[in-house]
């Protein structure tokens, strides 16, 4: 709170009376902004937006520079993020409704899908996990722990089995049980090797075998401490797996996952969940003012 | 997305070229363009900053506004620093204790137990020891399974004991259990945790304080942005690691956190992970880091060009 207000003041009496903000300001900005893994591009972007508003509308006071900058950085953040949603809806018509979860190694993917399972159990539908990582170590008894607390159905086959298989298996059985959420869990894969992407593509192909228009949704998990090579997850995730939403975990720490910012603008992707810790409550929905409120915190 | 170094300094170098006569402002345009690079990489804000001052000073006292090829000799200059930076002692592990314990620590998910595994596959193939892995993770699910799978794949033996919450008696219940079995090296697998969580902090002091490791740790993702700085330093704090390991190194990450770090705590790097088996690991080369921080594969081309 000390820092964003001392950010804040300083900026306001930077630009008080002026129709341009000065360099010294933009310097602390800046800072902020890349200390916080928005990354320069998007950085620059911001300041550039600042300058033209402050240039047109030679505002003044601390609460509508505060005001102007929440709305200049939470504007790059896709139209998709209302920033308004507050509790964990998915839509009723599709059933069962198929979450396929991505993203490279150890960035929070198995404890975002126990986190959300236990979210959507909580609101009484029908959720059903599948073990679709049958190669990491311990990967599926890590799943099965989650199931077994959250009291969800989990469908497996042995270490080293065909994931497609696994995810297969998993989506007729939701078909049977008339489930109502299906979420699958993958291997955590680096995003430039070829096999383990289109390993990824043949998982989602496969599922649409048992309910055709399956997944209809592909969550890519960001680590939030990650730097810049986020850019490039996102991209490559996308051309293997068509992305459709973000979550953004371990935001418990100091850092700030600002990278989400800049590519959020640039694929337009909305970021969904972000994650706040390893319990199962420490899932929270998305709120973009928050977000940018604490690089400045 | 990333544009990458030699291209930007040959634009600069274009300019310093173009000009008849080369000034100071040429050479601050360059060094906007490194600092740009840097921070695309990763590297913290304030490291970079300080890094750039440090190459202003050399390359102006090295009289690069007058030398015939001033784009040569700011390349080698940045180059050099930054190899000179990440460098230091290559110093090993230690391994004079018997048996010699090894504190693993870092963050969640950044690779902790796999470079456990990978290390004491090390130690037993190629240095002939006969190592211990301990499971101290008491809370990630199916953590103490994760480890007893590495080490079957290794034919490691794992000491855990699931009946058991106190990762300080763990630890010290496996020291003992090392001396009376003949293992001459014990690997000590932690849960991650963050710096600001002060409880699993003092667990990890603890830890340290009970069993006095003669080799401790930081393990890293190579993939960290601008917080790495944050998390090593508050590390250090607790524990005085003697040494970082980076991971992941088999994707495209440029690594700029590896400068941060190593200019924050300055404690070498010891070994690299490059892949998810067992056998994914390797030295650390300052140069080769160097390089694929500043994105100049080849450098002496850009040379050439300039
Ligand atoms: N502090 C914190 N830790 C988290 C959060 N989300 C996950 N973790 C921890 O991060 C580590 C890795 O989480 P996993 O869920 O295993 O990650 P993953 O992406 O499934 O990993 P792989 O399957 O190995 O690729 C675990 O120790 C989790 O407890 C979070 O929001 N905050
Ligand atoms: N590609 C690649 N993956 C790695 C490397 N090192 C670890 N991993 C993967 O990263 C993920 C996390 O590794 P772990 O060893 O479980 O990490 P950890 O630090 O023990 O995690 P926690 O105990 O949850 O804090 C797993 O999917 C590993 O397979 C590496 O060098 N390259
Ligand atoms: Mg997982
Ligand atoms: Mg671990």
């Amino acid at each position: 709170e000390k820092t964003k207000t001392n950010f804040f003041s300083k900026l306001s009496k930077a630009v008080a009376g002026k129709s341009k903000v000065d360099d010294d300001v933009l310097d602390n900005l800046e800072e902020v902004l890349v200390s916080s893994d928005v990354g320069v591009n998007t950085t620059l972007k911001i300041i550039e937006r600042i300058e033209e508003r402050v240039l047109r509308d030679k505002y003044l006071g601390t609460d509508e520079l505060n005001q102007l900058l929440r709305e200049e950085i939470a504007g790059l953040l896709s139209e998709t993020n209302v920033g308004e949603e507050v509790d964990f809806s998915i839509p009723n018509q599709k059933k069962p409704y198929v979450i396929m979860v991505v993203g490279v190694n150890g960035v929070g993917k198995t404890t975002t899908i126990g986190k959300l399972a236990y979210q959507f159990k909580k609101q009484g539908k029908k959720v059903v996990l599948g073990a679709a990582d049958t190669f990491r170590a311990a990967a599926i008894d890590q799943l099965q722990v989650w199931a077994d607390r959250v009291e969800v159905p989990i469908v497996k086959q042995n270490m080293g089995s065909d994931p497609a298989s696994v995810a297969y298996d998993t989506l007729k059985s939701a078909v049977a049980q008339n489930a109502d959420v299906v979420i699958i869990d993958t291997a955590g894969r680096l995003h430039n090797k070829i096999n383990l992407m289109n390993e990824l593509t043949k998982v989602k192909r496969v599922m649409q075998k048992v309910v055709d228009s399956a997944p209809h949704e592909v969550l890519l998990v960001l680590d939030g401490s990650t730097g810049q090579n986020a850019f490039e997850q996102a991209k490559q995730f996308t051309k293997a797996t068509e992305v459709t939403s973000l979550a953004v975990t371990k935001l418990d720490g100091t850092a700030k996952g600002g990278v989400v910012i800049g590519i959020s603008d640039q694929f337009k992707i909305p970021v969904k969940y972000i994650g706040v810790g390893e319990g199962i409550e420490d899932l929270q929905v998305f709120n973009k003012y928050e977000f940018v409120d604490s690089f400045f915190k | 997305m990333f544009d990458n170094l030699s291209d930007k300094l040959d634009k600069a170098l274009h300019v310093l070229k173009g000009h008849g006569q080369i000034t100071e402002i040429n050479v601050a345009e360059t060094l906007k363009e490194v600092r740009r690079a840097l921070l695309d990489a990763d590297v913290n804000f304030k490291t970079a900053k300080e890094f750039t001052n440090r190459v202003k000073e050399k390359a102006l006292g090295q009289n690069v506004l007058t030398t015939l090829q001033p784009g040569q000799l700011m390349v080698k200059i940045v180059k050099d620093e930054l190899t000179s930076l990440m460098g230091g002692d290559a110093a090993g592990i230690d391994l004079s204790g018997n048996p010699s314990v090894i504190l693993m620590s870092g963050l969640q998910g950044s690779g902790k137990t796999t470079f456990s595994g990978k290390l004491a596959g090390f130690l037993k193939n190629k240095k002939t020891k006969k190592p211990l892995l301990v499971a101290c993770d008491v809370y990630r699910p199916a953590a103490i399974d994760q480890l007893h799978v590495v080490g079957e794949q290794l034919e490691v033996d794992v000491y855990s004991d699931r009946e058991n919450n106190n990762p300080v008696a763990i630890a010290k219940a496996a020291i003992a259990h090392a001396k009376t079995n003949g293992h001459n090296v014990v690997i000590v697998d932690t849960a991650g945790r963050l710096a600001v969580d002060e409880q699993m902090m003092t667990e990890i002091a603890n830890i340290h304080k009970a069993i006095k490791p003669n080799e401790t740790l930081f393990v890293v993702d190579s993939m960290t942005g601008q917080d790495a700085v944050n998390t090593a330093k508050a590390f250090n704090d607790v524990l005085n690691f003697d040494g970082v390991i980076l991971t992941k190194l088999d994707g495209d990450t440029r690594g700029g956190a590896a400068l941060s770090i190593k200019s924050v705590v300055n404690k070498p790097i010891k070994f690299i992970g490059t892949g998810e088996k067992m056998d994914a690991m390797d030295v650390f080369y300052p140069s080769r880091m160097a390089d694929r921080i500043l994105g100049m594969g080849d450098v002496v081309s850009l040379v050439e060009r300039a």
